[in-house]
């Protein structure tokens, strides 16, 4: 069984069909690169996987479960964790505390152990933080030292990508779904995350399904490429298939002139 | 280390440009805003009010002084030299600044002579009920309106010239204060400021002096206990405390910055240190200062409840509710009917403490009801709608529907003095006992949430809903527990309001009282407990201790409000984070900086940021 299973997924937005009767399966160990033009649906598919949209049609299992219908944080508590295209960390929360806000899902103190400042809640604090500090080791020394309590709005573009995913890390997803990592690094930078991703599945046992326009990384992480065009899915397959099929590079390109209309 | 102090000693060496020269047209538009604010103080009837009050006896009165410490604050605002920036040679004060400052204050005076020639000719008062004959009178300083009536248009030569000059002066003053040696500036501004705190809070002086059981010195000082300064006393008072802060001060740092190089642990023994010490002198302030102190104590201690409140709902959860009196109200209605003889429908005559428990419950509920449909509602449409319930809540209450069960517009009377085992507690004094713990007990539970798994979920949901909740947050769970917290906190203020008044009536919980508290916690600093404790008492002590600003108190709430936006929109004591959050231009060059400083090489730098 797929460890995420999407059957006759449809959502328009008023008269635009977003994704249409959408299949696409995800097997555990995996990492997926779904590419497209822009405006394929690639988004729109994250947000209705995380619950942050609802399907208009269609199913959505994870490990056997249905999504559809789920709260965002439901979803998240199932092991699905996801970052974002444009950056959305908590700005005016500092960069430990970002991570931290990752484990609400996975602590339980409440807020009367909190004001009585009981054994309970000190040691699941002290987890919380040990853990968070943990999971920013993983990008090296960026994320360390002076940095745990910088606020996040005061990092740089790359670090807040990277702690965006420590952010998602923190949840103990087992699915994660990654929007656009690369986008805005420089090409080293872009290196570095790419080996990183394949660190992800390796060292953290994670399943990766990523949004991703650099070709590059696409050819260097994935197992399997998706592509979407139009909400519809053109084909999939080893990155060397899809890069040479046909459908795939006039999604792209256009279709060459002599052959038009 | 050694190439890093290379490129800044290859930037001194480098030519500075000559600093820009002082804008005079920037003077005559502040003159204008001066001359407008001027006018706006005499209308609105404040420099007639203040008249009344002597400052310095025999010569110097509230009004004027109040009315031309404008021009001074323009003039000084005007002729304030601009900041040294970057390859320019810091900036030289001179005659410019003096023009400056006297422009700015001189047009301010050209605005009240104005007015008072307008005064003199027309009848104004069927508009500004403010601007009688005795305005003129104090208006034109004491020089003598021309006769109406065979001219048709009189110009009172001498008061106008007089008037301008006098704010010219004022304005030079405050232009001559960027002349001084930075280690006089800060020695004689406190100087001064202290003078004036002297004098206008001289009941307050005299009954702490008197509590301390040093009357000779009130006696020294004012002309009579409750009365103003005497002339020497303001010298003593100014001479005091200019040599004071002159021998504490000419340190280039502030106490805050040696505060923040400390290493942590210092810093958090500090910390505590001073919160035990302001403790401990608020706990005996009531005794030494008397039940009018102590009444305006008890109220500020009351608004503190409420603030800290919607600190937690507004500050940290990001929750707009401008119907927070609601939960005031639930707490003193609770109250009351669990504790009075008089509760109309059901009075089991329970003691407040054991009263207690149910009021939370109450109030708990009612959190509960004002959060369920306003779950989805984010922004502006919360706002409105917790404003609804706000008014909702005080409109039931007046209802005569309701009036078998709360009273209606007689309220509930008779609500008996909190008793704790033997001791009962009947005066503003004993009261303030009782607000202050709860007050502590708010501000620790505040802190204690603020780094906690919740806390941290709120100020998640504040920066960002969507994201809070698909990153695990339960958003119905976060709003529900914010509204309950800050719900029971203002119920506690609730109880305590109205056990110590005796008495409670809807009238009590207007909207203006919801404003009040959100004016406490953006002037103090929203997100802070410091900040929202000298909020609330700057906002609701100082006025109330003023009585003749507690007229004006709403006008004066708006222009500190205004004023608060412009300068210092972080508050007066922010939390450190929104601070940052708003300057963030200048941190993310200090940030520039201490990376510098700590990579040691501009290569690690680029490497380490870009």
């Amino acid at each position: 069984m797929p460890m995420l299973e999407i059957n006759g997924l449809t959502k328009s937005f008023g008269g635009l069909r977003a994704i249409n009767a959408l299949d696409i399966n995800v097997n555990e160990g995996e990492i997926v690169s779904v590419i497209g033009p822009n405006g394929a649906g690639k988004t729109t598919l994250f947000n209705l996987a995380t619950g942050m949209d609802s399907p208009d049609e269609g199913g959505i299992l994870f490990e056997g479960q249905d999504l559809v219908g789920l709260r965002p944080n439901q979803i998240l508590g199932l092991g699905l964790a996801r970052t974002f295209q444009n950056v959305r960390l908590f700005p005016a929360m500092t960069v430990l505390e970002n991570v931290m806000v990752g484990q609400h899902a996975r602590t339980r103190s409440g807020l009367l152990s909190a004001i009585f400042n009981t054994p309970r809640h000190r040691r699941e604090e002290a987890e919380i933080e040990a853990r968070a500090k943990e999971v920013l080791g993983f990008f090296g020394s960026r994320l360390v030292g002076y940095r745990y309590d910088q606020l996040s709005m005061m990092l740089s573009y790359a670090n807040r990508r990277r702690l965006e995913i420590a952010r998602a890390m923190a949840t103990d997803p087992r699915l994660l779904l990654l929007d656009e990592p690369t986008a805005g690094m420089n090409p080293r930078e872009t290196l570095e995350l790419t080996e990183l991703i394949g660190r992800l599945r390796s060292e953290r046992g994670y399943t990766i399904v990523l949004i991703e326009h650099d070709m590059q990384v696409v050819r260097n992480v994935s197992d399997r490429v998706v592509v979407l065009d139009h909400g519809v899915k053109l084909t999939e397959g080893s990155y060397e298939e899809v890069s040479t099929n046909q459908d795939v590079i006039e999604a792209y390109l256009g279709r060459p002139a002599e052959l038009g209309s | 280390m050694a190439d890093v102090v290379a490129p800044v000693a290859a930037v001194e060496e480098k030519e500075l440009l000559p600093p820009p020269e002082l804008d005079l047209r920037r003077a005559v538009r502040l003159g204008l805003s001066n001359a407008a604010a001027m006018v706006l103080v005499a209308a609105t009837g404040i420099v007639g009010t203040f008249q009344g009050r002597l400052i310095i006896d025999p010569f110097l009165p509230l009004g004027l002084l109040f009315l031309y410490m404008l021009s001074w604050a323009f003039g000084w605002l005007a002729s304030k030299p601009p900041t040294t920036l970057e390859g320019f040679a810091p900036a030289v004060t001179g005659p410019r600044n003096l023009a400056a400052g006297a422009l700015a204050g001189g047009i301010g005076g050209a605005g009240i002579a104005l007015l008072l020639v307008l005064m003199t000719n027309f009848n104004l008062r069927g508009i500004f009920i403010e601007l009688s004959p005795q305005l003129a009178d104090t208006l034109s300083l004491g020089r003598a309106v021309a006769e109406q009536g065979e001219v048709w248009f009189v110009v009172n030569i001498p008061a106008v010239l007089l008037i301008v000059a006098v704010a010219t002066a004022a304005g030079l003053v405050g232009a001559g204060v960027h002349f001084l040696a930075v280690s006089w500036r800060r020695a004689i501004m406190p100087g001064l400021m202290w003078v004036l705190i002297f004098a206008l809070f001289t009941d307050i002086v005299g009954q702490f002096f008197g509590g301390i059981g040093l009357e000779f010195v009130t006696d020294l000082l004012f002309t009579s206990p409750g009365g103003p300064l005497t002339v020497v006393g303001a010298a003593i008072v100014f001479v005091a405390f200019t040599a004071l802060y002159w021998y504490r001060g000419g340190r280039e740092t502030t106490l805050r910055q040696r505060f923040d190089v400390l290493p942590a642990e210092k810093r958090t023994r500090w910390t505590i240190g001073l919160a035990v010490a302001i403790m401990v002198i608020l706990w005996f302030m009531p005794r030494v200062m008397g039940p009018f102190v102590s009444q305006v104590l008890d109220n500020a201690g009351i608004f503190l409840l409420m603030a800290l409140g919607l600190n937690i709902v507004l500050g940290y959860a990001g929750l707009l509710d401008l119907g927070y009196v609601a939960f005031f109200a639930v707490g003193a209605y609770s109250a009351a009917i669990l504790t009075s003889p008089l509760s109309p429908a059901f009075s089991p005559e329970l003691t407040l403490l054991a009263a207690l428990p149910f009021v939370m419950v109450a109030a708990a509920i009612a959190g509960i009801i004002v959060a369920t449909p306003v779950i989805r509602m984010r922004g502006d449409y919360l706002a409105i709608v917790t404003l609804g319930f706000g008014e909702i809540a005080r409109i039931l209450l007046n209802s005569a529907w309701l009036s078998p069960y709360f009273g209606g517009a007689q309220g509930i009377t008779n609500i008996p003095d909190l008793q704790l085992g033997p001791l009962t507690f009947r005066t503003p004094q004993d009261y303030f006992i009782p607000i202050f713990l709860f007050a502590v007990i708010a501000a620790y539970i505040t802190l204690a949430l603020q780094k906690s798994r919740w806390g941290r979920a709120w100020m998640a949901m504040r920066e960002d809903e969507s994201v809070a909740e698909a990153m695990g947050i339960n958003i119905v769970t976060a709003k529900l527990s914010a509204f309950v917290v800050g719900a029971i906190l203002a119920s506690f203020g609730g109880a305590l309001f109205g056990s110590q008044i005796g008495s409670v009536f809807p009238h009590s919980f207007d909207i203006v009282v919801s404003i009040t508290v959100l004016v406490i916690i953006i002037v103090g600093g929203m997100g802070s407990v410091p900040g929202v404790t000298v909020g609330a008492l700057a906002l609701i002590a100082l006025p109330n201790l003023l009585r003749e600003f507690s007229e004006y108190q709403f006008l004066f709430y708006g222009v500190l409000l205004i004023a608060m936006m412009l300068v210092r929109p972080e508050g007066f004591i922010p939390s450190k984070r929104r601070a940052q959050e708003l300057h963030t231009e200048e941190l993310a060059q200090d940030d520039w900086l201490e990376i510098y400083g700590q990579a040691g090489s501009s290569e690690q730098v680029a490497e380490g940021t870009v």
